[in-house]
């Protein structure tokens, strides 16, 4: 029995070991308040309680206010939860993802990007790395495939 | 200032009723006359407001610092560098078809931008605008 148990609990790791799919049960507003100033970042990419704090304080969210209606906000923690990443992506790792968490700094996304120049990071159509559409061409779509990455400077990606 | 209210409110009710950029520009306009009275929305105001430095915060100073100079142009956001499709409802007919949304934008960039929410004749000026001058 507690085979069985443990082979539950471990299957979230293996689903999350394929590519980021992109989510259509979000709800509308996703799109629409998570992805008018930036790219609606998936959840699979935080933990839950990481997106709990990003969550819990809109009015201040990375210097702007993004305040929204108490049902909206709500609607979208709990989608953000429910679809949060596993611990590949962060449990354990809260406190080197800063205060507020950024899912930029959880060692997944550092791991995943590893090969990345300076060059590239710096380039003036990246901005910041939470610029994911800079590269990642379907970000907007929440498509992350390496084909689909084409660098700043207009060379695809090769690993 | 009563009667603003509930013509603003009613403006933020009538989410899933298309408007139409004549209908949000009237409604702000009654508004803002029901304050100044003989208020007349005026373009060119909202011209130099679309480019006015507020001096608020250093990377979104202006309206036109992610919107451009010119309203019929697509933006960037100069924090994320996302694309914003154009303010003009002439280049981009989506624009201003959903009040609830116009009030939220005016809220969330008035403050971040001006220091404050924008007024009812603000508002006016700046739909003028952007709607080019009609």
């Amino acid at each position: 029995m507690k085979r069985v148990l443990l082979f539950v609990a471990l299957l979230p790791l293996a689903a999350y070991a394929d590519d980021l799919r992109p989510l259509h049960a979000a709800p509308p507003a996703f799109q629409a308040e998570c992805g008018s100033c930036h790219v609606a970042f998936p959840p699979q990419l935080m933990i839950a309680d990481d997106w709990r704090r990003v969550m819990s304080s809109l009015d201040k969210h990375y210097g702007d206010n993004a305040g929204l209606d108490e049902k909206t906000r709500q609607t979208l923690e709990d989608f953000h939860v429910r679809h949060a990443g596993g611990r590949k992506v962060g449990a354990g790792r809260t406190a080197q993802a800063g205060e507020p968490p950024r899912l930029t700094q959880t060692d997944w996304f550092q791991r995943e990007h590893r090969k990345v120049s300076r060059t590239d990071w710096t380039h003036e159509k990246v901005k910041t790395p939470a610029n994911c559409a800079a590269c990642h061409t379907k970000a907007a779509e929440g498509s992350y495939r390496e084909r689909e990455i084409v660098m700043p400077d207009g060379r695809r990606w090769k690993d | 200032m009563k009667s603003a209210i509930v013509i603003l409110a009613g403006l933020c009710a009538a989410t899933v009723q298309a408007a139409t950029p004549a209908d949000l520009l009237t409604g702000y306009h009654t508004a803002a006359a029901q304050q100044t009275a003989g208020f007349q929305p005026s373009a060119q105001r909202g011209a130099a407001f679309h480019t006015r430095n507020f001096g608020v915060s250093a990377k979104l100073a202006s309206c036109a610092s992610c919107h451009t100079d010119n309203p019929a142009q697509a933006g960037r956001h100069v924090v994320t560098d996302k694309p914003i499709k154009p303010l003009a409802p002439a280049a981009n007919a989506e624009r201003l078809t959903d009040p609830a949304k116009v009030e939220k934008w005016f809220k969330r960039n008035c403050t971040e931008v001006v220091g404050r929410e924008c007024s009812a004749a603000e508002k006016a000026d700046y739909i003028a605008y952007v709607t080019g001058g009609r």
